[in-house]
C-alpha cells in the first residue's frame, strides 16, 4: 500500500500539487487520471522520488520515503518497477541486456539463472525471440512490453506506469492494459498507472483518482465513474462528441425509465 | 547569479559522484567501456593531428631559422619542446574537447531526455556515480596517455618531414632532440594533461546530465559544452604556465 498525505509541490511560483491525499491499494490497478497539466505526472514523480515534495508524506507500506537514509532509499527503489512513457530502454543494449541489467546490478545469480529469469519475463510479456534485438529495431508496443519485462524482473512490490498507452494503437493499448492488470494480480503488487486514456480507465481502473488543477477531485472505481455527478470529471470523461452523444443517450434513457 | 547557480550545481554533481557503488563489477565494466570509447575511439584523430603538427612545426621552424649562426639541430630541439610543452597537451586537448566532449554531452543528454537516467534512478542506482564518474576517471587515465603518445608521434612526424623535405638530416635532427632536455617539461605537460582531461570530461558531463527540453537542446548543450571546455582549457593553460614556469 502506498499512502500519500498532504503532498505539495511547486516549481518557482507555480504550485502544481495542492495537499494531495491518496491511498494506493495493494493488488489493484490504481489509476491517476486527468487532463494534461493537471499534475498527475508530477504526482507520480513525487511518489517514486524523482521529485522531492515541498511538504507532505509518501509512505510505502509504512516506510516514509523522506525519512529513509540514502541506503534505505536504494533498497526501497529496488522494490519499485517503472514503465516510462517512452519506455526508457537503454539504446546501446539489446532487449536481453536491458532486462539483464537490474539482475547484474542487484543480484548474485549465475549466468544460467539470469538467462532463465530473462526468458521467463519475456515469455510473460509475449516477447519470445527478440532477445538480441536493439530497442531501435522493435515497435513502440514491443518496447512497452520489454519495459514491463524489465520492471518486473526483480519481482517488485510496486509497479508504476507513466502513460503506458501513449503512442499506441487501441488494440495494442488493450494488450498492454491487460498485461498490467494480469501482472498486478499475479505478483500481488501495488500498481499505479498515470493515464488519460478512457479505454484504460474502463478496462483496468479498479481504483481511480481524478486530478484537476493539482488537486484530487474525485476518487472511485471504473464502475462508479460513469455515474459520477462531478462536473469536472464529467467534462473530462465526456470530452469527445461521441461520448457527449453517449451521455445524452444515457440521460434520455434515464428519463424514459423514470417516466415508466 | 546564473553563473554561480550553475557552478554550484556543477560542484554538487561532482560531490554526488562519490557514493558506494551498488555493484563494483558493473562500475568497473562501465569504466573499461569508457576507457575504450575515450581512449581507443580518439586514437585515429590524435595520431593524424600529432603527425601533422610535428611535420608543420618542423617546416615552419626551418623557414624561420635563416641565420647561419643557428645550427640546424635546433629545429629538432624546437619541435621537441613545442610538442611537449604546448602542441600536444593544448591542441590535442582542444580537439578532444570536440571529439570526446560532444560525445559525452550528447550521450548523457539523450539519456536524460529519453528518461533513461530516470529509469536508472528508479532502480536505485546513483546515476552520477554510474554515468559521470567512470567517464571522468577514464578521461583522466586515457587522455594523458594520448597526449604522451601525441608528443612522441609529433616529434617523429617532424623528424620524418625534416628528412623527406631535405630540411635537415635525421641524425642532425636527433642531436637537437637530445640536447638541453628538461624533465620538468614532461612534468609540466602531464600537469596540463590531467587538468585538461578533467575539464574535457566533467564540463560536458555537466551539460549533458542537466539538459532539459528536447533533441534541439541536446545539440545546443553539446555545442555549449565544447565551447566552455575550450575556453576553460585556454584559461587553465595560461594559469598553469604562469604558475609553474
Amino acid at each position: 500500500m502506498i499512502e500519500i498525505k498532504n503532498l505539495k509541490k511547486s516549481f518557482g511560483n507555480k504550485t502544481i500539487l495542492h495537499d494531495v491525499n491518496v491511498v494506493m491499494e495493494t493488488g489493484k490497478c490504481n489509476l491517476i487520471i486527468g487532463s494534461s497539466g493537471s499534475g498527475k505526472t508530477v504526482l507520480l514523480k513525487c511518489i517514486v522520488g524523482l521529485f522531492t515534495p515541498d511538504s507532505g508524506v509518501v509512505s510505502y507500506d509504512g516506510q516514509v520515503m523522506t525519512d529513509l537514509s540514502v541506503e534505505e532509499k536504494k533498497l526501497l527503489r529496488q522494490q519499485i518497477g517503472m514503465l516510462f512513457q517512452g519506455s526508457a530502454l537503454f539504446d546501446s543494449m539489446t532487449v536481453e541486456q536491458n532486462i539483464k541489467f537490474p539482475l547484474d546490478m542487484f543480484t548474485t545469480l549465475g549466468h544460467r539463472d539470469k538467462m532463465k529469469k530473462i526468458d521467463e519475463v519475456l515469455q510473460r510479456v509475449n516477447m519470445v525471440g527478440v532477445n538480441k534485438k536493439f530497442p531501435a529495431e522493435i515497435s513502440g508496443g514491443m518496447k512497452k512490453r520489454v519495459g514491463i519485462a524489465r520492471s518486473i524482473v526483480l519481482n517488485p512490490k510496486y509497479l508504476f506506469c507513466d502513460e503506458p498507452n501513449s503512442g499506441l494503437d487501441p488494440q495494442t493499448s488493450l494488450v498492454i492494459d491487460k498485461l498490467i492488470q494480469d501482472i498486478t494480480v499475479e505478483y500481488n503488487i501495488t500498481t499505479v498507472v498515470v493515464t488519460h486514456d478512457m479505454n484504460s480507465v474502463m478496462e483496468i481502473g479498479e481504483h481511480i483518482f481524478y486530478m484537476y488543477q493539482g488537486r484530487k477531485q474525485w476518487e472511485g472505481s471504473n464502475k462508479d465513474i460513469i455515474h459520477s455527478k462531478d462536473e469536472k470529471l464529467n467534462e473530462f470523461i465526456f470530452a469527445s462528441d461521441f461520448l457527449q452523444d453517449a451521455k445524452q443517450m444515457r440521460m434520455i434513457e434515464a428519463e424514459q425509465h423514470n417516466k415508466e | 547569479m546564473k553563473f554561480f547557480s550553475k557552478f554550484g550545481q556543477y560542484l554538487l554533481m561532482l560531490k554526488g559522484m562519490f557514493t558506494r557503488p551498488e555493484n563494483p563489477k558493473m562500475y568497473w565494466k562501465e569504466f573499461m567501456h569508457q576507457c575504450v570509447e575515450i581512449g581507443i575511439g580518439s586514437l585515429p584523430i590524435v595520431v593524424i593531428i600529432s603527425l601533422f603538427l610535428g611535420a608543420v612545426t618542423t617546416v615552419q621552424t626551418a623557414y624561420q631559422l635563416v641565420s647561419p649562426l643557428v645550427p640546424a639541430s635546433t629545429i629538432g630541439q624546437i619541435v621537441r619542446d613545442s610538442m611537449i610543452l604546448e602542441l600536444s597537451p593544448t591542441v590535442v586537448s582542444i580537439v578532444l574537447a570536440g571529439v570526446v566532449g560532444s560525445k559525452i554531452a550528447s550521450e548523457l543528454g539523450n539519456m536524460r531526455i529519453s528518461e533513461q537516467i530516470d529509469a536508472l534512478e528508479i532502480m536505485g542506482i546513483n546515476t552520477k556515480t554510474y554515468l559521470v564518474l567512470p567517464k571522468i576517471l577514464a578521461a583522466l587515465l586515457m587522455i594523458p596517455g594520448l597526449i604522451v603518445l601525441s608528443a612522441f608521434l609529433g616529434i617523429w612526424g617532424g623528424r620524418t618531414a625534416a628528412n623527406l623535405s631535405n630540411i635537415v638530416a635525421s641524425d642532425i635532427f636527433d642531436v637537437g632532440l637530445r640536447s638541453n632536455f628538461s624533465a620538468f617539461n614532461v612534468y609540466f605537460a602531464l600537469t596540463k594533461a590531467y587538468t585538461f582531461s578533467f575539464i574535457i570530461s566533467s564540463v560536458p558531463a555537466y551539460y549533458g546530465y542537466f539538459v532539459t527540453g528536447g533533441s534541439l537542446e541536446i545539440g545546443r548543450s553539446s555545442t555549449t559544452s565544447v565551447i566552455v571546455s575550450c575556453i576553460l582549457i585556454l584559461i587553465a593553460d595560461y594559469a598553469l604556465a604562469a604558475l609553474l614556469i
